[in-house]
This record gives C-alpha cells, structure tokens and sequence, in this order.
C-alpha cells in the first residue's frame, strides 16, 4: 500500500516537471472603441469659418481642398504668385 | 490617398512656441498636459543651436497602437493615429512605447494619479460626433472636419512647421532646401530664408561674459 501510494506521488510530482511552450506568440490587436466618422461626411463650414469648401460625403473634393491649404504653407508659391 | 505628417525645419524654428500656445488655445487642454512642445539642442551656443517642434508623429506603424492593452487606438483613413478616451484606462504603457513621448497623462491627484492619456489629434477630434461639445471636451477642435490644418502648424509664424499630406509638405521642403543650395552645417537667416548674405554684414559681436561676483547673489 505504502509502495503505491509513493510510486502514485511520483507520477504525479514527475508529471509536473512537462515542458510549457514559452513562445509568445504576437496577436494583432483590434480597435475596440466607437466608430468616428469621416471629415469628408461633414458639411464644409460657414464661409465666415474659413474653412475649406468640399461636397459633402466626396471624399476627392475634400483632399484637394485641404490641398490647396497645404499649399499656402509654401511661400515661395504663394508671394510669387 | 492622403497621410498627414509633420515636418519641423529645425533652420527656422526660432523657439517662439507659438505653435505651443496655438495648440493649448486651441484645443483647451488641461493644466500639465502638453501636446506639443520645442526642444532647443546647444542652447545659447552661438550658430549651434537648434529647436524643434515635437508631438504626435502619427506613426505609419504605432508603437503606442501595437502595446495599448485594451487597443483604444486607431488610424484614419489620412493617417491620423486617434484613440478613444471611454476605453483607455491610464495604464500608460503607450508613453513608454512612443518615440516622441507624445501621450501625456493629466495628473488628477496628489498620489501619482494618472488620468486618461492626452495626445495631440492633428486637430482631428476623435470618436465623438465630428464639431459637437462632447468631442470638444475630450479630445479638443476638429480642425480637419472643418477643411483646415493644425492650428500649431498654421500658426507657424516662420512656416518652420509644415502640417499636411507626407507628399505635398515634403515637396515644399524639398524646395526650400533646394533654394538654400546648402545643407544644414551653415546656420543662419540666409541660411533659413534662402537670400544671399548682404554685404558688408557683420557677425554679431560676441558680449564678454562678466567676472563671477563673490559671494551669493
Ligand atoms: S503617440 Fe507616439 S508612437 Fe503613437 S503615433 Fe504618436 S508619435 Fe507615434
Ligand atoms: S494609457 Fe490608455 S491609450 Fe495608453 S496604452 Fe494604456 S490604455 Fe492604451
Ligand atoms: S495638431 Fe492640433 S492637437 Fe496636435 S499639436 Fe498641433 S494644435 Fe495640438
């Protein structure tokens, strides 16, 4: 009885020696928040904003009018004009 | 398809901190929490210093994306790197990740309180309804929405920071780089402003430094 009950703890203490794998595998997280919505889905704003001018929802008419205000950070275009 | 970045000319940035204070008033940000910020390199040494205006980077490939814990980040469809602040839980790991140490962290007590991370947004809100008050509050003006850049880059009064699509601000350099015909080793209004140096100009006279005074002033 003694007998099995040490070949019993054996096995068991033994069977805690396994090899866990220790690679940590990289998983790709994903946004979990609220949804925004997209600038181009606004109405361009009061004229008095100064702001750009664009359809609403057209998202090429929206990127050439911020475009054209990147533009204006380029003096040398702009004073020689 | 358009990626907004930033580009500072570290030859003409003159440490004004306009863009700063544009971006403070701008987007009302709390006391301590600084979106931007100038770092001046060989301060005071005569034709050696050099400043540059610093926030988010909108990373191509996040650091702070690739580590937040509870992934509250996410790019626009122009680049934008925003995140949402219901989902952020202050942990702070995304100002160890990033270069920039652009995410800032309202300090809202005595203990070393940490509240919801703070970045610059490219003046583009974030996951809010676009121009409302709630959006205002927690992530300041949605300039983009409104078909305008960042205030600290239009604000700019040397136009040292260009805001904008990668390609259209990087053509701008380009030019102005051209212009100089020089490369960053000569320093200088010229330098920056691409004139000829005019004749007969004199370098300042450098101011002797006076005797150390005994004793504590
Ligand atoms: S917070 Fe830092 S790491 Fe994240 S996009 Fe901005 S600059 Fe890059
Ligand atoms: S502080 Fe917020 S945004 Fe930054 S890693 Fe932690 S949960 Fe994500
Ligand atoms: S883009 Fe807007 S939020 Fe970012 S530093 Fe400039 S003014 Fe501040």
């Amino acid at each position: 009885m003694m007998r099995l009950g040490l070949l019993l703890a054996a096995a068991l203490m033994l069977g805690a020696c396994g090899e866990k794998e220790q690679v940590v595998v990289y998983k790709q997280g994903k946004y979990q928040g609220k949804p925004d919505n997209r600038s181009w889905d606004n109405d361009p704003p009061l004229a008095e904003l100064r702001g750009g001018k664009w359809t609403k929802g057209d998202r090429t008419s929206w990127e050439e009018s911020i475009k054209q205000r990147q533009l204006a950070q380029h003096e040398y275009q702009r004073i020689s004009r | 398809m358009a990626r907004m970045k930033f580009l500072c000319d570290a030859e003409r940035c003159i440490e004004c901190n306009g863009c700063v204070t544009a971006c403070k008033n701008e987007n009302e940000v709390p006391w301590g929490v600084n979106r931007r910020r100038v770092v001046t390199l060989n301060d005071g040494v005569v034709g050696a210093e050099k400043s540059i205006s610093v926030a988010c980077m909108h990373c191509s490939d996040a650091p702070c994306m690739a580590v937040c814990p509870v992934d509250c980040f996410y790019r626009t469809d122009d680049g934008v790197v925003l995140h949402d602040k219901d989902l952020c839980i202050g942990c702070g790991y995304c100002f160890y990740a990033c270069p920039f140490g652009a995410p800032q962290f309202p300090q809202a007590g005595a203990f070393g309180l940490r509240g919801k991370m703070d970045k610059c947004t490219f003046c583009a809100g974030g996951p809010e309804p676009d121009r409302s008050e709630v959006e205002f509050k927690k992530y300041g003006r949605n300039r983009l929405s409104e078909g305008k850049l960042p205030a600290c880059a239009e604000m700019c009064s040397t136009k040292a920071l260009l805001g904008g699509d990668g390609d259209v601000i990087a053509d701008i350099y380009r030019e102005r780089v051209l212009r100089r015909g020089r490369g960053s080793e000569v320093w200088g209004w010229s330098t920056a402003y691409g004139l000829p140096p005019k004749p007969g100009a004199q370098p300042p006279v450098q101011q002797q430094q006076p005797a150390p005074t005994s004793g504590k002033s």
